[in-house]
Order: C-alpha cells, then sequence, then structure tokens
C-alpha cells in the first residue's frame, strides 16, 4: 500500500483489525447490449479515497460501466461490488450518488424542494441549506428549476449528488468544472478534492476523451478504447487545482 | 487520516425503511400538482361544469331514481368521471418524470418502484378526493341532489377509492406512451370509456347491442358498483368481474412496462 499512510491503524482498508472492503470491485465484467459488445471483461479496484477516472471516446463503455456500479443495470457476466455489496445496496445505503450530466430534474419544483425531495428518500441525508450553500445556489433556493440556466441546474444536480453524504460519488466531470468559479475553500471541502482533509470519498470521473479536465487531471492521452486510470486522491487534487480556465462549464458528454 | 472510520461508519447505515416511502414526498408531488393548471382544470373546473350541464339543470333530474332522484345519480356518475381523470393524469405524469430522466435519478437513490407506485397512488388520490369534493359540494350547494346523508358520504368513498384503478391505467400508459401524447391518448380513453360506462348518457338508454358492447369497457364495472348503493336492486356479478379484470390487467401492464423500464439502461 501507499505509503503516505503512516500509522497502522490508519491503514487503508483496516479498522480496528477489521478489513473494509473497497470501494468498487469489478471482475471480468460484461455487458451486452444485442449484438453490442458494450463492455468486455472489465476487472479492477477501486480503493477508498481514490479518483478515478474513465476515459474514452463515445462508445467506449463508459457510460454502461458506470451504470453497472450504480446499480441502474447489471452486467452480462460478471460481478459488481460496491463496498463489499450489491451496487443497489450501497445505493441504498446512501453511500453511492452520482451527479446526473443532463436531465434528472422536474421543472415544476423549485431548487430547495428538488433538494427536500430527494432528502426525504435518505434514511440519513445532509441539511438541505448546507448543501445548497456548498453547490453555490442558495440565493436561487426559490427559483424553479425549469427557470434555472443550464449551470445552475449543473450545481443542483451537484448538490442533489451530497445530500446522502456519500462516500463514492460519480460524475461526468471534475468537480471543479461543474462549479466554476467557487472559492478555494468551497472546493476543498467537496468529497474528491479535499485532498488535505481526507474523508475516505471516492470518486469516479467518467468523460469524453475531448474533456480537458479529465486529461489534465491523468495528464495522458487514453490509448486504449477505455481507459480507466487511478490515483490517489493526493495527486488528484493538486491536478484537480490547477488551471482548468480552458474547460468550458457548459459543456457535456454524453448523459450520464 | 479520518478516512477510515468516516467510512466504517458510513457502512453500517441502514437503509431507509418502506423503500424510501415518506409523507414529505407525497406532499411535494401534490404541491406540484396545484402548480399545473391543465391538470386543475381537467380535474376540478371541467366536472363541475359537466354536472352544472347535465346534472342539475336538465328537466328530468328531479325525477325518482333509487333512493334519491336523478340529480343524485349524475353527481355520482360526474364524480366519477372526474375522480378517474384525476387519478389517471397523476399516473401519466410517470411519462414526464421518464423524459425528463427523473425517473432514472430516482434509482439511485434508495426509493423502491413499489414506493415510488404507492407515492404516485397516494398523490393521485388526493387530486381525485379535491375532484370528488368540487363536485359533491356543488351538488350540495345548489340544493337540487336528492340523496339520504349517508349516501353522500358512502357513495363518496366508493368513488373515491374505485378511482384507484384508473390511477393503475394512468401509470399503465404512461410507462408505454412518450410524454407528447399521453394526455391526449389518455383523454380519448377516458373520454370513449366514461361514454361506454354510462357515466354521460345513462346505461338503459343504450341500445341492446351497444350495451353488450360496454359490459366489457373499463368503467362499465366500477360504474355500476359506484352507483348501487343508491341504484338498490340486485348486484350483478359481472360488475364485480370488469373491475377485476381490468384493474388486473391495467396493473400487469404497469408492472410489465416498469420492469422494462428498470432493466432497460
Amino acid at each position: 500500500m501507499a505509503p503516505r499512510y503512516a500509522e497502522p491503524g490508519a491503514l487503508p482498508g483496516r479498522q480496528n483489525g477489521a478489513v473494509l472492503p473497497p470501494a468498487v470491485e469489478l471482475r471480468g465484467v460484461h455487458k451486452q447490449f444485442g449484438s453490442v459488445h458494450a463492455v468486455r471483461g472489465v476487472a479492477l479496484t477501486v480503493g477508498s479515497g481514490e479518483v478515478m477516472a474513465f476515459l474514452g471516446p463515445n462508445g467506449a463503455g463508459k457510460t454502461s460501466t458506470i451504470d453497472m456500479i450504480l446499480g441502474l443495470s447489471r452486467p452480462t457476466s460478471g460481478a459488481v461490488e460496491v463496498y463489499g455489496m450489491t451496487p443497489r445496496q450501497a445505493v441504498r445505503k446512501g453511500l453511492v450518488s452520482a451527479v446526473m450530466q443532463s436531465g434528472g430534474l422536474l421543472k415544476d419544483l423549485t431548487v430547495a424542494e428538488t433538494a427536500q425531495y430527494t432528502a426525504s428518500l435518505f434514511a440519513v441525508s445532509r441539511p438541505v441549506g448546507e448543501v445548497l450553500e456548498r453547490a453555490g445556489i442558495t440565493a436561487i433556493a426559490s427559483r424553479a428549476v425549469g427557470k434555472c440556466s443550464g449551470g445552475e441546474q449543473q450545481r443542483l444536480r451537484f448538490a442533489m449528488a451530497l445530500i446522502p453524504d456519500p462516500q463514492l460519488l460519480a460524475s461526468g466531470r471534475t468537480i471543479r468544472a461543474t462549479l466554476p468559479g467557487a472559492d478555494e475553500a468551497a472546493l476543498r471541502a467537496m468529497p474528491g478534492v479535499d485532498g488535505v482533509e481526507v474523508r475516505g470519498d471516492t470518486v469516479l470521473i467518467h468523460s469524453g476523451d475531448t474533456d480537458a479536465v479529465a486529461r489534465q487531471l491523468l495528464n495522458q492521452t487514453p490509448a486504449r478504447d477505455l481507459e480507466i486510470t487511478s490515483r490517489g486522491l493526493e495527486e488528484a487534487f493538486i491536478a484537480l487545482t490547477g488551471d482548468h480556465a480552458a474547460d468550458p462549464p457548459g459543456k457535456s458528454q454524453a448523459a450520464l | 487520516m479520518t478516512a477510515q472510520p468516516a467510512l466504517a461508519a458510513a457502512l453500517e447505515r441502514q437503509p431507509p425503511p418502506l423503500g424510501g416511502f415518506s409523507p414529505a414526498i407525497v406532499r411535494l408531488e401534490v404541491r406540484r400538482l396545484l402548480r399545473n393548471r391543465r391538470t386543475m382544470i381537467l380535474a376540478l373546473v371541467l366536472p363541475v361544469l359537466f354536472f352544472w350541464g347535465f346534472g342539475l339543470n336538465s328537466s328530468y333530474v328531479h325525477e325518482r331514481a333509487g333512493h334519491g332522484n336523478v340529480s343524485a345519480v349524475e353527481m355520482i356518475s360526474i364524480a366519477l368521471y372526474g375522480a378517474v381523470s384525476a387519478t389517471a393524469t397523476c399516473g401519466a405524469m410517470v411519462s414526464i418524470e421518464r423524459a425528463a430522466g427523473w425517473s432514472r435519478q430516482l434509482r439511485v437513490t434508495p426509493l423502491s418502484p413499489t414506493a415510488y407506485i404507492v407515492i404516485k397512488m397516494l398523490t393521485s388520490l388526493v387530486l381525485a378526493a379535491g375532484s370528488i369534493a368540487a363536485v359533491y359540494l356543488v351538488g350540495a350547494l345548489t340544493n337540487k341532489v336528492s340523496m339520504p346523508a349517508d349516501l353522500w358520504v358512502f357513495t363518496g368513498l366508493c368513488v373515491w377509492i374505485g378511482s384507484l384503478l384508473f390511477a393503475a391505467f394512468g401509470l399503465f400508459a404512461g410507462y408505454l406512451l412518450p410524454s407528447e401524447n399521453v394526455t391526449q391518448v389518455i383523454a380519448l380513453v377516458l373520454t370513449l370509456c366514461s361514454f361506454a360506462g354510462g357515466l354521460f348518457i345513462p346505461f338503459s338508454d343504450f341500445s341492446p347491442d351497444l350495451q353488450t358492447f360496454a359490459k366489457f369497457t373499463p368503467l362499465y364495472g366500477l360504474s355500476q358498483l359506484v352507483h348501487y348503493p343508491l341504484a338498490g336492486g340486485a348486484l350483478a356479478w359481472i360488475w364485480i368481474l370488469n373491475l377485476v379484470v381490468w384493474l388486473a390487467i391495467f396493473m400487469a401492464g404497469a408492472v410489465w412496462r416498469l420492469r422494462r423500464d428498470t432493466a432497460r439502461v
């Protein structure tokens, strides 16, 4: 394991002698839609606190893979585990959430009502006021979602994803790209970018190969169809806090 | 490093009880309905106008019918029309929610499909209650309806519970049809079923052939059953059979489409 974990008691995966399961484990995962073989034998482990990016062009299998991790679909063959349980179980416990890239909102609810609706679904949730504050949309809390700009809606999707206090967050773009102009302190309080106070949150980022942010995060060009790359959280934090001014915030890849 | 204790604690979390159902969500869903002008007109205004036209101001409304008068029969008919319009419209809202990606968003939450259906049914019952109350209130205020007091309550309750049949229909249609034309299809089906069920024209005025055909349509059984407390006479098993079969068809259809929808992505 990485040497940055100094204290024996704080070894990743260990707590009071008990081994904690990895955030995500895929074993020989295939996904077929009729004659289309979308995912061909993916095997990977994402440890707690890691940032992992799934990169590749459209059709590489990014969304199919993320969907299986979120419990939105089942693999044709192979096994998917999230924190040692089925993805659906992890979702039901509020361990996992996703920032949808498009849609996923009701136009006739207000921003605050959307957050309240989401919060009502979980056994334990962060206060609605707090997540709106963190996503920078407190001022538009009483605005109808249908009257919000694309950027405001994206912030709302992000706020919704924070509500269950997730340990695993899937997003089509980096947090910084979701919240352009957010101050440094606010960003550090987010899951996955708080490199200073590691909270154990794991972030999955899946993105098309044109996404400058994801490339910058990994500092490399995807070589294979579906590139799955993992970095330590602290390293990812450095990449995330780099200059992403070139990234157009409104740009979106295929829906999550 | 605080990561591991936080994770260990998080892994001990429990899923919410009742598949994520909570009254707070029903409240928010009702609030959405109240904002939808088209739904409010369809469920509250239109039935009252129909009742005004057919049930209060025709020449025959004071004639006796069963334990009351014709106005009472009309009031129950129009209340049933309004209530099933309300529940069907509510159920069909899933079509818009699917198109908006909201259903997909909900699937990354603890909400179970069953809890979602229950929320939709309860929400539709709230609107149906409003629809029935509007028609019955107009009936009470205009003083033309004659019916024993207990039957006001009992027939109202029968209409209310019975309207769930069309919540199932609305859900089926909402999962089956694209959001662009689900409203039109629902309105057309409801109008045809209401005519065939004898809600606008008395069933006894139909030709024998039309009567035979009408007995196979979805509102026939329910309409006969909700009028039965007022009409009296013999209870026909075919009413119950009609209701049970259509309920089974709509529910099976909704569950079938819901399963497909869930497996799709």
